[in-house]
């Protein structure tokens, strides 16, 4: 079983959601986050006082997949989140040791 | 014309002066009314206008802690106003009446449901002059935010006004030697503005800077919250200076005319000098905008015509802007919400300008009898001098000794979790 966690920007969510819900994927967790790649920030300036935000709102798409499918899942998200453009996100997969439904106790592949 | 004819005529013009001179401190419904009114709105501009403002532009969790300051100081201010305020202001003392009132009003003691002051009852004039009395110590709020331990604050709110606000008061409006000199402040250019600027720095200054200014950004956490205060601000500052012609008549008219003129073009000055040199235009420096023109006009809104409120209005957008970037970018001072800048400098200005510009040539509602532009002028810098330095050296003292009684600002850690946790044991939101 594989995470495959994904930073992607925040007005593409739809359209990695609708892809991955083709692929048969029936659970996945957002996450509001902040970061910076080598996508510049902006500047906001109040009364004079300016300050450079580096940080821009992402979000982190966390799905946890069999290792079989996570091929596809890369594949959906990259198509689907790309727009050619700096910023558009990264994606990293992790190993999962263990998974259970709380729900039924089901444990492993069974739980996903 | 025969003898008869003229006697006649004299004898009717002399009769038709009658109901002038008999209604002289006869209750007049419409001034009152209008004043009730004023009371209202200005009172509004501090609960919640100002609160509002202020609030928005700390971060989030100093949210609280602003409204509670501007809310405890509308209690304080208007006891402190109740006990011996308003005779310190308006009452006359025996001996030192060019510098201070008289304590013979303690506790409202001379005044009753029938007192008159002009053609309005005392009680109408009293609560007038309370909301102006609150929103100072309240502008004041600005200078130390993010920093100033709570009891600290009501201690000072308390002493400054009596060392300051209410000699200040009673020196231009109260029967005091500004005042005597002809000096022209209509609503508070230096009794409200200067002083509250004044002070403002001096307890920016001996405060101290707020953890990570300059370095680290503190923006405002809610914008929108400063926007709607700063309406209110607006809509409130008719009653503010249309209310201090005491009456329902063409002066009134004339100052909130001239107000709303001073505040819409001091906003686009702003904006469009904030377009030119950062190349956005911003809603926290149209507003800012507002509250130089607002402030400005104040002191000369009874005074001025059309023409004058437009001159103010550039001048307040283009000088206060320029000593805002002074104070925060050269001197690195952390007025935190620039008070000083927008309401020191303001009423500066303001109070100068009306010596110019009261003169009926401009539109203004003329100079005294004998007294030229350059006479009023000089009148008015005396006065602005006298209460700068008045307030400076004040301020300075009120702060020593209110930090000998407990101590100023909150402690590092204190500042660095928030005043709303650590004063107030309260959260803004709970989202």
């Amino acid at each position: 079983m594989k995470l495959v966690t994904a930073i992607i920007k925040p007005f593409k969510l739809d359209d990695v959601r609708e892809a991955l819900t083709e692929q048969g994927i029936q659970g996945l967790t957002v996450t509001e986050v902040k970061g910076f790649g080598r996508q510049k920030g902006h500047t906001e300036l109040y009364r004079g006082a300016e300050y450079v935000i580096d940080f821009l709102p992402k979000l982190k798409i966390e799905i946890a997949v069999s290792s079989e499918r996570v091929q596809d899942v890369i594949e959906a998200i990259t198509k689907t989140a790309n727009t050619g453009k700096i910023g558009d996100g990264k994606i990293f997969i992790t190993n999962i040791e263990q998974a259970i439904r709380i729900r039924t106790g089901e444990t492993g592949q069974d739980a996903l | 014309m025969s003898y008869k004819n003229y006697k006649t005529i004299l004898i009717s013009a002399l009769l038709c002066l009658l109901p002038a001179i008999a209604t002289a401190d006869e209750l007049n419904g419409a001034d009152t009314s209008w004043i009730l009114t004023s009371t209202a709105l200005v009172l509004f501009m501090t609960i919640p206008g100002l609160s509002l403002f202020y609030a928005g532009l700390v971060r989030s969790k100093n949210v609280l802690s602003v409204l509670m300051q501007c809310f405890a100081i509308t209690c304080v201010a208007s006891i402190v106003w109740l006990i011996f305020g308003y005779s310190m202001s308006f009452s006359e003392h025996p001996s030192l009446n060019q510098w201070i009132g008289g304590f013979n009003n303690l506790f409202l003691s001379d005044v009753t449901r029938e007192s008159m002051s002009g053609g309005i009852p005392e009680t109408v004039f009293v609560m007038f002059q309370m909301t102006f009395a609150i929103i100072t110590p309240a502008l004041v709020i600005g200078g130390f935010a993010e920093r100033m331990k709570f009891s600290a604050m009501l201690w000072f709110t308390v002493l400054w006004m009596t060392v300051v606000y209410f000699p200040v008061c009673h020196w231009v409006w109260g029967g005091g030697w500004l005042g005597d000199k002809g000096t022209l402040d209509f609503a508070g250019g230096l009794v409200v503005h200067i002083t509250a600027g004044a002070g403002a720095l001096v307890a920016a200054i001996v405060l101290g800077k707020r953890n990570g200014f300059p370095s680290t950004p503190l923006p405002p956490h809610n914008l929108t919250m400063s926007i709607t205060g700063a309406g209110m601000l607006w809509v409130g500052w008719f009653g503010f200076n249309g209310g201090s012609a005491l009456a329902a008549n063409g002066d009134a008219g004339m100052a909130i005319l001239v107000t709303h003129i001073s505040a819409a073009i001091a906003s686009l000055t702003w904006m469009f000098i904030e377009w030119i040199k950062y190349g956005k235009p911003s809603v926290l420096g149209i507003v800012t905008g507002m509250v130089a023109g607002l402030g400005s006009i104040t002191p000369a809104s009874g005074f001025v015509g059309p023409m004058g409120a437009i001159v103010i209005g550039l001048t307040a957008g283009v000088v206060c802007f320029t000593a805002t970037n002074f104070m925060k970018r050269t001197l690195q001072i952390d007025d935190s919400l620039d008070v000083f800048p927008v309401h020191g400098v303001g009423g500066i200005i303001g109070t100068l300008l009306a010596g110019i510009f009261v003169a009926s040539q401009f539109g203004g509602a003329g100079l005294a009898d004998g007294v030229s532009i350059a006479d009023q002028f000089g009148v008015q810098l005396t006065a602005v001098i006298a209460v700068l330095v008045w307030t400076l050296i004040a301020t300075f003292i009120v702060l020593k000794v209110t930090n000998l009684i407990c101590g100023l600002r909150v402690k590092d850690e204190q500042e660095r979790v928030g005043l709303d946790i650590t004063q107030h044991e309260e959260k803004g939101y709970n989202m």
